[in-house]
């Protein structure tokens, strides 16, 4: 199950995951449940009938099958299943009954969603294996996801007899066993790793299985800590000059090699000018590119110490912790590959 | 705050400018709703203008409808719930005020069922097991209450300002049919036959005898099966005893729907300046249109900007040569530098590099690159320390490694800026050339997260603010 905040990159990391997960030969199923045509987009394909295809095969010969669940069709092949309903299930469509049931009754789209991919989780093959060595799930987001998948434990207790009963704790059994684990999509961002943190333990108590946190679109560091502790200096001296006050750490600052912001500025402006940029005289073109270029140092340097502090809360959880890089020109499909060997690279299979 | 990002509307002279101020101070303006694709920006920008509104004098309310509680946070407030809350020290002085709340839908659901039955009645139905699972919240029932919630607020008439958020991901728009939904449903055949086979008569019931009721009674027997009995009968009383309320909940819904489509609804699509986010944009505008909802415009959220005046291929090459003809830093720090940073280093041949270019798509990742690790950085951060000579920018000679290492990493970053630049200025003008004659209000992204006051009002500034065109 993949989760996580909207838009954090719920849908490429499910499909990154099935791709990983079929390495060496191996067969998996990537399903979505929110009728939004995401896995279809995000492979280039047409839009998904409800029925299981071959979508893309893995590095290493393994196969993906891609399927968008479809509540109304998968509650007539519940019944379909159970009573043999023929033409009168379409009836029943045309009367608006299954509209109904899968639309107001309690919480049967997401049992009949669950259900389905628990069914192919469960499914064997005439010689008793498994048709697909995993299953993976592009889930609600985080601030559903608990409710979503403890809909059977609801609905057994409300159906307390009957095979919507049983099957709603069959389904039960499958999500909170070893073999399910919810993984959450997050951003370096405050809020997606606030709701991973509240996700988490909502997930907990509900006696979900987590798995892992995935850390999606980092960014490689573009300036070594050193000079950002100089550009951070910079605007300490600045805000220091400015207020009054006298930030933590200059004392230490002042002797740093850097330390006087007259000076570095100065020094800066002498580098570019080297290098063709202008002259380094005060108001040349290289003197009055340092202090923009300085200012989005310190953004980025604001950034990162952000960064830094969502990693840590995010560590506190005690799970694996994946982490995928942001792809340049956005996620296509040579670059979902790429986030599945790196998927794969951190030991994903393990 | 650091100074003003300006983000250069190249290219951009067609289209409207989406004038916010004009919106927020628009007395004809009583509901905004923000809607958009996933993690955009919604219930920021939702915040944002309810901060500004109130700060501009309205008496505004802001209804999120994302259960998690991140609009709170922003606000400073622990947690909202299904009432208004006034949020403290917002807009006192120019005499406005802002409320926020988060919409509760089995709170919201079962008001109604308290205002709109007697109190025997309204017992048995909140008491029904179906109900309380029902009203729980399971998909469908969020928009209905969502509805009902702001047709409520708009009839109490206690703010001149209503601004709504919409629920993440799913598609964002489902409120609009909401009522459509419910009255499809309230009309069908099934829920008559649900409250009683007494109610089974009429257009209803004409419509089971051309199914052959043997279909009919074979499905009840199958959902009693397939539910067992005392579900089905719970359902059966429950409908019966909402059977009343229900005409209400749709005429209610009804009404609402006509609201959203009434000129003093304006509608945000939110988006952020990427493909994806971008083309769900559009699909938004277009549904709007069709429901013939008022779109007042786009906000592009998160756009970058840059006030220094360099190419990014000149930073690119100026930081190689720095870094090639620099001072030698002793330490392997250097060449830790140039191997993340060169990562996404189109090779220049001349041509200005596009970001669509093929090595722009190989640029990434790389970001577990081993030059990254923290020890790395480490090392550099040692060397400085083990004695690079103090800079002293009077002589010539004697730039340190560092301030030089400094000037190419600050290129690098600046190069890199230009290119998201470059690449979210593209995006826009794809989506402004396939909807010209959408307004667009662009927001700078901060370079911190949003979670506070001061926040809420950079972002409401940056909104109102933008560079001089038409106004839309
Ligand atoms: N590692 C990455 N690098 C660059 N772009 C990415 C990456 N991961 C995802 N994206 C892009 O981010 C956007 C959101 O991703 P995606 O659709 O997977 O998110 P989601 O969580 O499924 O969103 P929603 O909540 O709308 O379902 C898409 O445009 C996708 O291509
Ligand atoms: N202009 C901005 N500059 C910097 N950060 C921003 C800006 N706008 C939004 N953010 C941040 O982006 C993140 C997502 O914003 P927000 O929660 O408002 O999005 P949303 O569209 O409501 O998401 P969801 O679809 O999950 O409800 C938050 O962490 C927020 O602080
Ligand atoms: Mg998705
Ligand atoms: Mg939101």
């Amino acid at each position: 199950m993949v989760t996580g905040k909207g838009g954090t990159g719920k849908t490429t990391v499910a499909a990154a995951l099935a791709l990983a997960l079929a390495d060496e030969g191996r067969r998996t199923l990537l399903v979505e449940v929110e009728g939004r045509q995401g896995i279809a987009q995000l492979f280039e394909t047409q839009a998904l009938p409800y029925e299981e295809r071959k979508i893309a095969v893995a590095y290493g010969g393994g196969e993906v099958y891609a399927l968008a669940i479809d509540a109304e069709r998968a509650l007539l092949d519940y019944l379909q299943m159970f009573y043999k309903l023929g033409s009168a299930g379409r009836a029943l469509n045309k009367i608006g009954a299954i509209d109904f049931a899968t639309t107001v009754a309690p919480g049967l789209r997401d049992v009949l969603l669950t259900g389905k991919a628990c069914e192919a989780v469960r499914r064997r093959d005439r010689k008793g294996r498994r048709v697909y060595d995993a299953v993976v799930m592009d889930a609600p987001p985080t601030g559903r996801i608990t409710r979503f998948l403890g809909v059977n434990d609801e609905v057994a207790g409300l159906a307390k007899i009957g095979p919507v009963h049983n099957q709603a704790q069959a389904v039960m059994r499958v999500l909170k066993s070893a073999e399910t684990a919810v993984h959450l999509v997050t951003l370096l961002e405050e809020m997606p790793v606030q709701e991973t943190v509240d996700g988490v333990a909502e997930l907990r108590s509900a006696g979900l299985p987590v798995g892992s946190v995935v850390v999606n679109m980092t960014r490689p560091q573009l300036l070594d800590t050193a000079a950002l502790d100089t550009a951070a200096l910079d605007t300490a001296a600045g805000a220091a000059a400015g207020t009054g006050e006298v930030p933590v750490g200059t004392a230490e600052a002042a002797e740093a090699p850097l330390g006087a912001g007259g000076g570095a500025r100065a020094g800066l402006a002498h580098a570019l000018s080297r290098v063709g940029l202008g002259g380094d005289r005060p108001g040349g073109r290289a003197d009055r590119l340092v202090e923009p270029l300085l200012r989005q140092g310190r953004e980025y340097a604001e950034r990162l110490a952000l960064e830094r502090a969502q990693r840590a809360e995010i560590d506190e959880l005690g799970l694996p912790v994946y982490e995928l890089g942001l792809l340049a020109d956005g996620g296509d499909l040579a670059g979902l590959y790429a986030l599945s060997a790196d998927l794969r690279d951190q030991g994903v299979l393990k | 705050m650091t100074a003003h990002a300006t983000s250069g509307r190249g290219g951009l002279a067609d289209v409207p400018v989406l004038d916010v101020d004009g919106l927020l101070d628009d007395p004809e303006t009583r509901i905004m709703v923000c809607c958009g694709a996933g993690g955009v920006g919604k219930t920021t920008t939702a915040a944002a203008l309810g901060v500004r509104a109130a700060e501009r004098g309205r008496r505004a309310v802001v209804l999120t409808i994302d259960p998690a509680r991140r609009l709170a946070q922003s606000m400073g407030l622990t947690e909202l719930d299904n009432t208004p809350r006034v949020v403290p020290g917002v807009g006192g002085e120019a005499g406005g005020e802002l409320h926020a709340m988060m919409l509760d839908m089995k709170r919201t659901f079962d008001e109604i069922v308290e205002a709109h039955a007697d109190e025997e009645r309204a017992r048995a139905i909140l008491e029904n097991p179906f109900y309380a699972s029902l009203s729980a919240g399971f998909a469908g029932t969020q928009e209905y209450m969502a509805m009902e919630k702001l047709g409520q607020l708009r009839a109490r008439d206690e703010w001149d300002l209503i601004i709504v958020d919409t629920p993440p991901s799913r598609s964002a728009l489902d409120f609009l049919d909401a009522p459509k939904r419910l009255g499809s449903f309230l009309d069908g055949p099934f829920i008559r036959v649900l409250s009683g086979p007494a109610k089974a008569g009429g257009r209803a019931g004409m419509k089971f005898v051309h199914l052959g009721m043997a279909g009919l009674s074979m499905f009840t027997g199958a959902l009693n099966k397939l539910l067992g009995a005392g579900l089905l009968r719970d359902v059966q009383t429950f409908v019966a005893a909402m059977d009343t309320m229900f005409g209400g909940f749709r005429t209610r819904a009804d009404a609402t729907y006509r609201l959203l489509q009434a000129p003093g609804t304006a509608f945000l699509v939110v988006a952020a300046p990427e493909r994806d986010a971008l083309r769900e944009a559009a699909y938004f505008v277009e549904r709007l249109a069709a429901d013939q909802m008022p779109l007042a415009g786009l906000v592009l959220n998160r756009m970058h900007g840059s006030e220094v005046g360099l190419s990014a291929e000149r930073a690119l090459a100026a930081a190689e040569n720095l870094e090639d003809g620099g001072i030698v830093d002793h330490v392997t720090g250097k060449g830790d530098l140039r191997g993340a940073g060169r990562s996404d280093v189109p090779r220049s041949d001349g041509a200005p590099p596009e970001d669509g270019s093929p090595e722009a798509h190989l640029t990434d990742p790389s970001p577990h690159a081993p030059d990254d690790s923290p020890t790395a950085h480490h090392h550099i951060s040692s060397a400085d320390h083990a004695g690079v000579p103090v800079s002293d920018p009077g002589d010539d000679n004697s730039d340190g490694a560092a301030t030089t290492l400094l000037a190419a990493g600050l290129l690098r970053l600046h190069a890199e800026r230009m290119r998201v630049l470059a690449r979210e200025l593209r995006t826009r003008d794809r989506f402004a050339a396939l909807h010209p004659e959408v307004p667009v209000a662009e927001v700078a992204a901060l370079p911190g997260d949003v979670h506070d006051l001061p926040g809420l009002r950079a972002i409401g500034a940056r909104l109102a603010d933008q560079p001089a065109g038409q106004a839309g």
